[in-house]
């Protein structure tokens, strides 16, 4: 008897909460750390880019102005979803970053826990970093953290789950919605990624997931007019590059978060750093009198 | 206006299962009493006897704290702060997916409405967990230094109002921040605290984090006094809460009083007069007027005098009085036989110092204990039921004229948990919040809750707050450097 012949699975982009091909009908090879075929990955186009980033601005209004004990929880049910496919994330993060067993299983449970991490954040960031502020004078005066809309994020290339989670968590729990493009020689976890996304109760257009080359999409997103932020952070260690797209997000005085010299360990717990740089802060005065 | 009416829709209890009896839930088990004595829990709203419940004394307070504290010392407060918040997340999430039969076995125990126990209580339970399990990995980032300490062992003791909610508000933030815990739940309402402990189980709490002790005021006194208690934190009167404050006296024992009120709910001739309704018939109604912070003091500018009296008696002829467990229900069962005395007593007392009482008309149910919706007019700051705490759906109305005479007489009491201000005017809203002597104040709203926001008095209703960051504050060592 012959053993089954297994169904190979077609890893495609993730926009507007569905799972479209490349417009361009491109895809790439990618393989394993060995260099052994995987599959064949979606190569995202200049115009995925932008219906990414039109889904991700119409969802914009939905998410920010979701509660944040709501978004919380639909961040936490990202982790639930998570946790039941962690077999499936250990194997494609085991594959792709040349990871034994132990260590691939160790980075997801990370992974997995930093979501729960950054759910927990939802609804006390303004009460760690807003503020009643005591002017001088029969005001009162608060303010308080708002969303700064549209975020474009250039996922780390090394860490293809763990560093994709600590980039995209901190952008998303505050109401920001994000389009990501992902590490460009292992980009399964991030479709994978999407398909918890997907089934996890964020709604659609929230996170958009682009897979491909960082020199089509990036320069795209860092131009366009209707993104708010960009995370430099998959561009790390190419300095040129990243001032460029520094360059080209100064057109619309987009925030940068800048490519450091090269991809940080994302094991240690983070900081409020990168929520607090995809943050406005909105200040209010009303009179107090009789 | 003629009453709609409404054929009966009641919440099958079918959900819930009750056991005959119940033990102590000390060190993850459920255990029988030292010296076996029990009493009953029965449903206020037709006096049926729901379960007999163990009464704990020296021997097995004893037994709790030590499991308490050694669960303490060998398993919480080794654990992570992640870990510690993974705990509390699984419980938000059982809450979550047993919230129906919480819900009945509240209604059934407590007397509350299935519409209050199934879309305030237990939702903000669900929610209170979630909220402070999120902190337990982030106690740094709280405002108190970095690496705040847990005090160790909480003793805790809760009211009969909001049975399951005021042990949310106790053991989330004290599990969260590393504490373990002995809760003692009211006599008279123990059964959603001891399904509660059940819950622990299923969640894989490691046994002694959360002990529950069930008993009367003895019980209670008794780990307020105990030796092996770091911090007591308790929510109910403000003579037991004062005979606490002594007992604490002079030990290292930490204490969180949260008690008694006597909320001012002020209306302003500009306010939104029909929301304003809802808001009165909310602030004091809500839960049978068994809320601390409910508006039991209505101050009505003079000119709207007359037009708000006729809309809210006109609102009060619509609600509806009977079986908690009927989801059209607005009023149900006051929670024990004592506290209908209580409220009985002070009603006539009211009428004996000369306030006129009004009542709309409405069928009670033969047995249980009940009380109709209840206005007083003509009251003066001088009758004691201005003054004193009636813990039911009785509402004392008082007027004034001017901004200053509403601050005035809302602060003439030596209560201040809780206040309402409504008005169009921003302004005044914010003038009236700086003047008023109370921890909490509505404005255009009344009794809002919600686990991000701190709860709790000025003056003789109590110290310290729940909810919130602040809430965090209760249960940590913040002021070991001053």
């Amino acid at each position: 008897m012959s053993e089954r012949l297994a169904v190979k699975k077609t890893y495609k982009l993730y926009i507007g909460g569905k799972f479209p091909r490349s417009e361009s009908g491109r895809s790439y090879q990618v393989a394993d750390a060995k260099g052994n075929f995987l599959a064949n990955a979606a190569y995202a186009s200049r115009k995925d880019a932008r219906d990414a980033v039109a889904a991700a601005r119409k969802a914009f209004p939905g998410w920010s102005g979701a509660t944040a004990y709501n978004r919380g929880q639909v961040l936490y049910r990202v982790a639930e979803v998570m946790e039941g496919r962690r077999a499936q994330f250990v194997d494609e993060v085991a594959a792709g970053e040349g990871l034994s067993r132990g260590k691939a299983e160790k980075s997801v449970d990370e992974a997995i826990d930093r979501w729960v991490w950054y759910a927990g954040w939802s609804d006390k960031i303004a009460q760690v970093i807003g503020s009643s502020n005591p002017v001088a004078g029969p005001y009162f005066d608060f303010s308080v953290p708002e969303p700064t809309g549209v975020v474009a994020v250039l996922a780390p290339q090394r860490s293809s789950l763990l560093g994709l989670v600590s980039v995209l968590a901190p952008v998303l729990v505050s109401g920001n919605t994000a389009v990501v493009a992902s590490s460009y020689e292992r980009p399964l976890p991030a479709i994978t990624l999407s398909e918890v996304l997907a089934t996890s109760d964020v709604p659609g257009g929230v996170a958009n997931i682009l897979t491909g080359r960082l020199a089509d999409t990036a320069p795209t997103l860092a131009s366009h007019m209707d993104v708010n932020a960009i995370d430099l952070t998959g561009a790390a260690g190419d300095h040129a590059h990243a001032a460029e797209l520094e360059l080209a997000a100064a057109e619309n005085l987009k925030r940068v978060v800048r490519a450091p010299g090269e991809e940080p360990d994302f094991t240690p717990e983070p900081g409020l750093g990168r929520i607090a740089s995809f943050l406005e802060t909105k200040t209010v005065w009303h009179p107090v009198g009789i | 206006m003629a009453k709609f009416e409404y054929a009966p829709a009641p919440e099958s209890r079918a959900v819930v299962d009750i056991k005959s009896s119940y033990g102590l839930f000390i060190g993850g088990e459920f255990v029988d009493p030292a010296d076996g004595t029990s009493f009953k829990s029965i449903n206020p709203s037709n006096e049926e006897v729901l379960a007999d419940i163990a009464e704990a004394r020296q021997a097995d307070i004893d037994a709790a704290v030590k499991a308490a504290r050694d669960a303490h010392t060998r398993t919480w407060a080794k654990l992570s702060g992640r870990d510690r918040g993974k705990y509390l997340f699984r419980i938000a999430r059982i809450i979550q997916e047993r919230a129906r039969e919480l819900a009945v076995l509240e209604s059934l125990d407590n007397g509350k409405p299935i519409r209050e126990s199934r879309d305030v209580d237990i939702p903000l339970v669900a929610a209170h967990f979630f909220y402070y399990a999120g902190w337990a990995d982030k106690l740094d980032y709280a405002g108190f230094g970095p690496d705040p300490k847990p005090y160790g062992v909480a003793g805790q003791i809760i009211p009969w109002n909001f049975p399951m909610l005021m042990l949310a508000w106790k053991i989330a933030p004290a599990l969260a921040t590393g504490n373990t815990v002995v809760l003692k739940p009211a006599e008279t309402t123990p059964l959603t605290a001891l399904l509660f402990a059940e819950i622990c189980q299923q969640a894989d709490l490691p046994p002694g984090v959360v002990n529950i002790v069930t008993g009367a005021g003895d019980t209670g006194r008794l780990l307020v006094e105990h030796p092996g208690v770091d911090k007591v934190a308790f929510t109910g009167s403000t003579e037991v809460g004062k005979a606490i404050a002594r007992s604490v006296a002079g030990t290292e024992k930490k204490a969180t009083l949260e008690l008694g009120g006597k909320a001012a709910n002020i209306i302003f001739d500009d306010a939104p007069i029909d929301q304003a309704i809802e808001g009165i018939v909310n602030g004091i109604f809500f839960n049978q007027g068994h809320v601390c912070c409910a508006g039991s003091r209505l101050l009505v500018q003079e000119s709207i005098y007359d037009d708000v009296l006729t809309s809210l008696k006109r609102r009060l002829g619509t609600l509806r009085v009977g079986d908690p467990l009927d989801k059209n229900t607005d009023v149900g069962a006051i929670n024990s036989a004592e506290q209908l005395t209580r409220i009985r007593e002070l009603s006539e007392v009211g009428e004996a110092e000369g306030a006129e009482r009004w009542s709309p008309e409405c069928e009670l149910p033969e047995r249980g204990f009940w009380f109709p919706p209840t206005v007083f007019t003509g009251v003066s700051q001088a009758h004691r039921i201005a003054r004193e705490e009636i813990f039911g759906p009785v509402l004392s109305v008082l007027t004034f004229r001017t901004p200053a005479e509403a601050v005035e007489k809302a602060n003439n009491t030596p209560y201040g948990l809780s206040a309402g201000v409504w008005t169009d005017k921003g302004s005044r809203i914010l003038w009236m919040s700086q003047q008023l002597r109370a921890g909490v104040v509505w404005a255009n709203t009344f009794n809002r809750f919600d686990p991000t926001s701190p709860f709790g008095g000025y003056k003789e209703s109590g110290y310290g707050r729940e909810g919130g960051r602040h809430g965090l504050q209760a249960y940590l060592k913040v002021d070991e450097a001053a």
